[in-house]
């Protein structure tokens, strides 16, 4: 039988692999940004198995409302990448220091 | 041993996710990256029909796949990156990414697997009947005891609508365009000027 456990070590790997993918990519924002959205997968997947297993619609519920505003962030975060390209004509991570941070 | 149909499906696609996540991030094109991640959402979606989350798992393919990730790939087409540029700091960066997702894997392991916690204790969720809609059990609780919570979604997505177009929206030099504004508010001195002659005699 499928257990709890399969499906948060699931989530567990997947969140570690998008983990890795942000020191893999640096030089290219977009893959940046489908990390991000790979990591909002694993929780997602967390929140639905613990729903599933505990009985309770609360975890799908929380997940309708980070897909709402993980699809806000994905919308706000492409279209502020479209400035910087336009601006930089680069979205490299490591070029993007005008702030001095 | 073998395996139940649940266990075979869950099986599949748990594997279908892992791979195209870890295509996702080693893939050298972007294009490819963004195909991967819909197949990634796609098998998710499975998973999450499997644990009887068919709304969800439905939302998931119509939000992501169809909105999400085709704005992905319309802007991965809109810029040229560099390719080469972006390998050559795959290499620098390669270990330590290693290191720290197996750090974060083995933590997350170690939570999961802890006797503590007692997850494994938990039973297994029993088949809901034919005639349970998760649908109507979810919007059951997203318009009554969630309510403000969802019309604080709805004004998310408008901020995030008008956000998005306000940045992106760009005024050239030099194109050509009415403003109805001018046009509604010219007097008539703007447009007729008249021209005292002095009438010639006749011969």
């Amino acid at each position: 039988m499928i257990s709890l456990n399969h499906y948060l070590a699931l989530g567990a790997v997947l969140f570690g692999l998008s983990v890795a993918g942000m020191y893999l990519n640096r030089r290219n924002v977009i893959i940046l940004l489908m990390c991000i959205e790979l990591m909002l997968l694993a929780v997602n997947i967390n929140f639905v198995a613990f729903s599933a297993y505990l009985d309770d619609l609360a975890g799908q519920v929380f997940v309708f409302f980070i897909l709402t505003v993980a699809a806000a962030e994905a919308a706000i975060g492409l279209a502020i990448l479209v400035v910087l390209f336009r601006n930089r004509k680069s979205i490299d991570v490591d070029a993007l220091d005008s702030l001095r941070g | 041993m073998s395996l139940s149909p649940q266990e075979l499906l869950f099986y599949v696609f748990g594997t279908a996710l892992i791979g195209s996540a870890f295509a996702v991030v080693t893939a050298r094109n972007a294009v490819h990256s963004a195909l991967f991640l819909v197949l990634a959402f796609v098998s998710s979606a499975c998973l999450w029909v499997l644990l009887q989350a068919e709304f969800l798992g439905i939302a998931l393919v119509l939000v992501y796949v169809g909105a999400v990730m085709v704005l992905f790939l319309f802007v991965v087409m809109m810029l040229d990156v560099d390719v080469a540029a972006v390998r050559d700091s795959a290499k620098r960066a390669g270990p330590l990414g290693g290191l720290i997702a197996l750090l974060v894997i083995l933590e997350l392991g170690y939570v999961v697997t802890a006797k503590r916690l007692g997850l494994d204790l938990l039973p297994s969720p029993v088949p809901k009947p034919g005639d349970w809609s998760n649908t109507l059990e979810l919007g059951r609780e997203i318009y009554t005891r969630y309510i403000f919570a969802f019309e604080v979604a709805g004004v998310i997505l408008l901020v995030g609508i008008v956000a998005a177009i306000a940045l992106t929206l760009r005024r050239r030099g030099g194109t050509r365009s009415q403003d109805p504004a001018v046009q509604v508010s010219v007097k008539r001195g703007d447009r007729v000027r008249m021209v005292k002659l002095p009438s010639e005699e006749r011969r």
